[in-house]
């Protein structure tokens, strides 16, 4: 089989253009699309140490579908926020919704 | 290392899950970027079949493309008057890209386990067992049973409920007075 | 003979093997083979469903349907794909070139792996997946994005309108449909679609006619069919997502639609007609494919005549259905299911061989794996018929508050009772 580092490297990899993402885009969809790469990022090494170290046992994937439910979750209401600041503010530009600054 | 069809089969995924994220945080055009999202949440389901678990590869395709990547392309239709913004990146790309960079050092230097200039892999190259044919039954009785993951598992359901009402709530129109 | 499957599968190995091919390498060279077929079938298949969709269309609607060319018409279906072969193959200009070209492509390839998992007789599946049931609602993600991409790439915006339609109502008829399937998941107690129709002596529409009736209207409702094409309202979208496309790429939506309407006619004949099952499989494997085929056609011949028969439904009604009924129905359904499916009701061996002393004609006509399951199904059915009672009641007392609903507007004299045209002369 293809060695455990491989794919712990393709995680990092993944992870890493996730925080670039996260970091450098204005739109905050675009962000948001960062952070969902950054958690498949986890997944994927979760699996992987599952697969190499543990594969009797369920906990590698267990929490692997945990954190495929929060992503979701996380989607849901960000997008949601996302469309009603855009009604309020017709902008989803990162940078201008700063109402709060003083 | 020898060519196998196992390897092939990883380095296109890998391709396709790197490019594919590449794509996400380059691409001008927000649709695009969308596009490439699924096709590294491909790529990474295709590395989950690889390592034997194709209940996590099918749930991994129906939750994030069938519903996660079709919920972000409608917001950016929705939102689509800022689609063809002049510039993709903010002011502080550079510094962004620096960051990345270091985290992209530092992890895969971890990873190789890189000590004085020689690189040596410190994990295994195969794993210690197969996975048992009956590892998703095994799975979903481990999220129902009370001394592993029923609380865990509740405690999601409460959350993905809290996210529905929340995002209805959130985006509901109210009558304007 | 009874097992041609085996016999091909033989002959195929030790020929490749002769030509000097390694064992996985033959495996490989086979599953490709068989992928091939598969598609083919899939695609030749739509030459004749079509054909037959329009002689059935046509006898509904008191017409001959297609037949000038060949007997009863038979080749009409390929004059028509030369013509939409040869057709030119427009881009329009301000068109998102790659995410256009693709569209077309991927909502066939959505299709065609529906295929993968469908077993065909005891032996002939393509891929006996451990989670095929999620896979069946997994690949259903490729038709999605093909009309997205499709409605977005076309710059027109009846094509995206048409687009977020189908997006709003795919996305909501997935959670009837998964639930649904869950349904002979949880009576199986496997996600294989071999497992579930293996564990089927007594079919599953018997058990669980109400979620078989959610799985057919959901599935309706994912492939866009009448009464739930409205993604494509002629009156209202001129043509939906596929406006813009002319051709060759047109003939691909068209025919994965055609192909996807025959696929969940397959789908449902395996997860709720009991696949394969019929008398004398277990000996002659090859008649599976006679029986599946008769009741795919069936169920096919159902989604015809829904076609014909019911009025598009308006977006608010689609959504309504879904949302007020078809979801509590199919939840409501689930626990049910999941409650009974706890009772130990399967007879042990030998009790089955008690009342099988009784009645030797119900062991040579069904078997014995049919004894043990009785009460079940009995149970099963006997729960959905109240289930039935209780939601025609409720659904009566909600149109009569309906009508009086538009009653009162009657009243009130926001609506006037037509008029005939002579009258403002």
């Amino acid at each position: 089989m293809v060695p455990l580092w491989m794919y712990l490297v393709v995680s990092a990899g993944l992870f890493a253009i996730g925080v670039y993402g996260v970091l450098s885009r204005r739109n905050a969809v675009a962000i948001l699309m960062g952070i969902e790469l950054m958690l498949n990022a986890v997944n994927v090494n979760l699996i992987a140490f599952w697969r190499y170290l543990t594969p009797m046992d369920v906990s590698g994937q267990a929490f692997a579908l945990f954190v495929l439910v929060v992503a979701a979750a996380e989607a849901a209401v960000g997008l949601a926020m996302i469309i009603s600041i855009y009604r309020n503010r017709q902008t989803v530009i990162a940078e201008d919704i700063d109402l709060l600054r003083g | 290392m020898e060519i196998t069809a196992e390897t092939v089969a990883f380095a296109i995924f890998a391709v396709f899950t790197l490019g594919g994220a590449l794509g996400v945080v380059t691409m001008r055009n927000l649709f695009h970027a969308a596009l490439m999202l699924i096709l590294s949440l491909f790529g990474v389901a295709g590395l989950y079949i690889l390592l034997t678990a194709p209940f996590l590869a099918a749930v991994q395709i129906m939750l994030y493309v069938a519903a996660v990547a079709i919920l972000i392309i409608i917001a950016i239709m929705l939102t689509r008057s800022l689609m063809k913004a002049p510039i993709a990146a903010n002011k502080q790309w550079e510094v962004s890209a620096l960051i990345a960079l270091i985290v992209l050092v530092s992890l895969v230097a971890v990873i190789l386990q890189v000590s004085g200039g020689r690189v040596r892999s410190y994990w295994p190259q195969e794993p210690v067992g197969d996975v048992p044919a009956d590892s998703i039954t095994a799975l979903g009785a481990s999220l129902v049973d009370p001394d592993r993951y029923v609380l865990p598992f509740e405690v999601a359901s409460v959350l993905i409920l809290a996210a529905m009402i929340g995002a209805i709530v959130i985006v509901r129109s109210r009558p304007t007075s | 003979m009874g097992d041609i499957i085996t016999t091909i599968g033989t002959f195929l190995t030790d020929l490749l093997s002769s030509l000097g091919m390694g064992p996985s390498a033959v495996e490989i060279t086979i599953k490709i083979i068989v992928a091939a077929i598969l598609g083919v079938f899939g695609i030749g298949l739509v030459i004749f469903t079509v054909w037959l969709e329009r002689k059935v269309a046509g006898r509904i609607q008191d017409r001959l349907g297609p037949n000038r060319v060949g007997p009863y018409g038979i080749f009409q279906t390929v004059a028509d794909a030369i013509k939409l072969l040869t057709k030119e193959l427009i881009t329009p200009a301000g068109a998102d070139k790659v995410p256009y070209n693709i569209a077309p492509v991927f909502s066939v390839l959505g299709v065609l792996l529906i295929w993968a998992v469908v077993p065909f007789t005891t032996n002939a599946i393509a891929s006996d997946l451990n989670v095929a049931v999620l896979y069946i609602v997994a690949v259903g993600a490729f038709g999605v994005l093909a009309v997205l991409m499709a409605g977005w790439s076309s710059n027109n915006k009846y094509a995206l309108l048409g687009a977020l339609r189908v997006v709003a109502q795919t996305i909501s008829y997935e959670v009837p449909l998964v639930l649904s399937l869950l349904v002979p998941v949880m009576l199986a107690g496997t996600m294989s679609t071999q497992g579930i129709v293996e564990a089927q002596p007594i079919w599953y529409i018997v058990y669980v006619p109400v979620a078989a009736f959610v799985f057919f209207v959901s599935s309706l409702a994912e492939v866009g069919r009448p009464p739930f094409d409205l993604l494509e309202a002629e009156s209202e979208l001129v043509a939906g997502f596929h406006i813009e496309y002319s051709g060759m790429r047109f003939a691909m939506f068209f025919l994965a639609e055609f192909m996807h309407a025959f696929a969940i006619s397959a789908l449902t004949a395996v997860l709720f007609l009991g696949g394969w099952r019929g008398p004398w499989v277990q000996q002659y494997p090859t008649l599976g494919f006679v029986y599946l085929g008769i009741k795919t056609m069936v169920v096919y011949f159902v989604v015809m005549w829904v076609r014909c028969t019911v009025p598009r439904v308006r977006i608010d009604q689609m959504l309504n259905l879904n949302w007020k009924f078809l979801v509590p129905l199919s939840l409501v359904n689930v626990l049910m299911v999941a409650i009974l499916g706890k009772l130990p009701l399967r007879l042990s061996e030998e009790q089955v061989a008690e009342v099988l002393q009784n009645t030797p004609w119900v062991e040579w006509a069904f078997g014995p794996e049919f004894m043990a399951e009785l009460p079940r199904a009995v149970l099963f059915l006997l729960a959905n018929a109240a289930l039935v009672i209780v939601v025609l009641a409720l659904l009566g007392v909600y149109a009569r508050r309906e009508r009086r609903k538009v009653e009162a507007l009657v009243d009130e004299g926001e609506f006037s009772a037509p008029q005939p045209a002579a009258a403002h002369q």
